[in-house]
């Protein structure tokens, strides 16, 4: 395994642990997609209210020698550049732009997408694990960007992919997370970080995918298309920070009837109302 | 040349000529240098002159300037119609933006919401009614917005009109390119051209678009404030007997679709971060057609007549870089991004007031083209 995955409720956990992916430390567990921002300043602004390391950048997109780019906007933020393959549709152009992104940018680290349509930007799952395994033997960090398929996130750290980041819905589609449950099991049978990746619409959603053990999430639309990037990258940071804390505190069992908080017991006697002189 | 010129304007674009027109118009004697080049932003536009149906959350700024000049576009038009004795093809035709989806006409009352917010003269529509205004729309069309003072011009007819004018006023024209400010202490005293030539002047004003950075001694804020940002568009043409695509200009979340009232319409465009690149891609051109067919059905049986590929100049907050720069005796005007047909007059109007009175106007304050000093060296 080339990652590790610390829950904070595995026991001698600190909250305070930092996100390890294939070796490397972030004290962060928010990480920014860059597209879909009205502007470099907005973006900039936001990735410093996200307090994010770790920026994507789809290289289809942007060209590496241009000045003034989104890559100069991560250089002054600090954050470190994680290239993606967004836009590419079978495993052979995956493999080919994540070369082309080894290149440009000399760095082994990829975010692997690849995509099955342009209408649902659903992952195509077997071109997706075949891509992931030619670039885990070309000794790239592949960061894969998968369904919530607990079965096929397996096999993609079986093929040693240093993280898996499974979607809670669609692209920008800002539907949350649809299936909790198979976030759940992804969680519980991963060894390696598991990153929410897609479907984050508002705040709440990145603390749910951190109450249901996440290592990390990653937020791009719900930022970047919002009124003020900015000031949602802040809200987004605190949930993700909020919801880990609540995976470590452990949250109380769900149950049909109430229970009330203070037991008859413990109420002092208010019978007998103040005492008079 | 025998008199030294008052002002050397370096780009001849639709912002360059209009700066060079309303300076001379004030009196000034100027020059105008250009290279023509292929991919200028004022060549590949498409007119819109729409600040309304564009506009765009925490740009509010920016906003205020683009009503400000599109307040000012018909009389402005008017007026260089008259001098350079040639049409624009300005057209008060309004814009209609359609949603052709559920999740479009979601995005599309957010955008009205907002638009409502802060006062913007925007209706919203159902489907019957945006397919009574336009015919040729999709029956998919799920909803839309009308924008009655949202316009266009012809772009390139602009410039001609342009050239026009500013030669009937005595503006010199020089072509070429630029390579470099002379400067002597801390004063700009003239321009350097690439053939080795210079021409002595008491202002510059660069107005060269995404190449502005390109010229020496160019302060590092211009320098790394303004990058290309590519775009492609298309020109397709009806074939005598076809009724016009639209009225209207069409646009939906993806593309837009601007008719001219000669049968020519203009799809665009693709918004490309690569560089200086300018190649016109298979890619390209299939999803803009795709996007316009989608809207527009009757796009399908129009000829293609032209494909082109365009550099913005683009700035890190979407708004153009306006006022003095450094050193002084520089003016700068650039960066004006997707909006600098939108912004010819209000820029050509406030820069030649700047270089008359040497005041800088308050509309163009928030502007100020020294904003990204010092934020950041690039890489």
């Amino acid at each position: 395994m080339t990652g590790s995955r610390c829950s904070p409720r595995e026991e001698g956990a600190d909250i305070d642990d930092p996100l390890v992916i294939a070796g490397v430390s972030f004290n962060s567990r928010l990480i920014m997609g860059t597209g879909g921002a009205p502007n470099l300043d907005a973006l900039e602004k936001a990735l410093i209210a996200s307090g994010a390391e770790l920026a994507t950048v789809a290289l289809r997109r942007v060209s590496p020698a241009a000045r003034g780019s989104v890559l100069d906007v991560l250089d002054r933020t600090g954050c470190r550049l994680l290239p993606n393959t967004a836009g590419c549709f079978t495993a052979r152009d995956a493999v080919t732009t994540a070369q082309l992104a080894r290149e440009a940018f000399s760095t082994e680290w990829i975010k692997l997408e690849v995509i099955a349509d342009e209408r649902t930007l659903l992952p195509e799952a077997v071109e997706l694990l075949d891509a992931a395994e030619s670039l885990v033997d070309d000794g790239f960090s592949v960061l894969a960007y998968t369904n919530d398929d607990p079965v096929l996130a397996l096999r993609l750290e079986a093929v040693g992919c240093a993280a898996v980041m499974p979607l809670g819905s669609p692209i920008g589609s800002g539907m949350g997370i649809l299936n909790p449950f198979n976030l759940s099991l992804i969680v519980d049978r991963l060894s390696v970080p598991v990153i929410l990746d897609a479907g984050v619409g508002t705040a709440s959603d990145a603390a749910i995918a951190m109450e249901l053990g996440c290592d990390a999430v990653l937020a791009a639309s719900a930022v970047t298309r919002s009124r003020e990037p900015a000031t949602m990258a802040e809200a987004v940071r605190k949930a993700v920070e909020a919801g880990r804390l609540a995976r470590r505190a452990g949250r109380i069992p769900r149950r049909l009837y109430a229970e009330p908080s203070t037991t008859f017991e413990d109420l002092p006697d208010l019978e007998s109302g103040p005492h008079q002189d | 040349m025998t008199t030294i010129p008052d002002v050397v304007v370096i780009g001849g674009g639709a912002i360059g000529l209009s700066i060079a027109w309303r300076s001379a118009v004030a009196g000034l004697r100027v020059t105008v240098v250009d290279d023509h080049h292929p991919a200028r932003a004022s060549w590949a536009a498409a007119g819109m002159i729409a600040p309304v149906s564009e506009a765009h959350y925490g740009e509010e700024t920016l906003l205020d300037l683009n009503l400000l000049s599109a307040r000012r576009y018909p009389e402005w038009v008017e007026e260089l119609e008259e001098a350079g004795g040639r049409a624009t093809g300005y057209t008060p035709c309004g814009t209609l933006v359609v949603a052709l989806d559920g999740d479009d006409k979601e995005q599309l009352d957010h955008l009205h919401n907002w638009q409502t917010e802060l006062g913007l003269p925007v209706q919203r529509l159902r489907a019957k009614e945006c397919r009574e205004l336009e015919p040729g729309l999709t029956p998919m069309a799920r909803a839309g917005l009308f924008v009655e003072g949202d316009h266009q011009i012809d772009n390139r007819k602009l410039v001609d009109a342009l050239e026009a004018a500013c030669t009937r006023r005595g503006v010199d024209f020089v072509y070429g390119s630029v390579s470099s400010l002379i400067v002597q202490g801390e004063r700009v005293t003239g321009a350097g051209l690439a053939s080795g030539d210079s021409i002595a002047c008491d202002k510059v004003v660069l107005a060269a678009g995404c190449w502005s950075g390109a010229i020496d001694g160019v302060p590092p804020s211009v320098t790394d404030g303004v990058r290309p940002v590519k775009g492609q568009l298309l020109y397709i043409t009806g074939r005598a007997g076809q009724p016009p695509l639209a009225q209207r200009n069409v646009r939906t979340m993806d593309v837009y679709v601007v008719a001219r009232g000669d049968g020519r319409s203009v799809v665009g465009a693709t918004v490309e971060e690569l560089g200086f690149d300018t190649t016109v891609t298979a890619g390209g051109v299939h999803s803009l057609l795709r996007d316009a067919v989608r809207v527009l059905p009757d796009v399908a049986e129009q000829e293609m007549s032209e494909c082109v590929a365009g550099l913005r100049p683009g700035s890190r907050d979407n708004c153009p870089l306006l006022g003095p720069g450094e050193p002084e005796g520089l003016v700068v005007a650039t960066g004006h991004y997707r909006n600098g047909i939108l912004l010819t007059p209000a820029t050509g109007d406030l820069i030649a007031e700047l270089l008359v009175t040497g005041e800088t106007p308050p509309a163009i304050r928030p502007f100020s083209p020294t904003r990204f000093a010092g934020a950041g060296a690039a890489l």
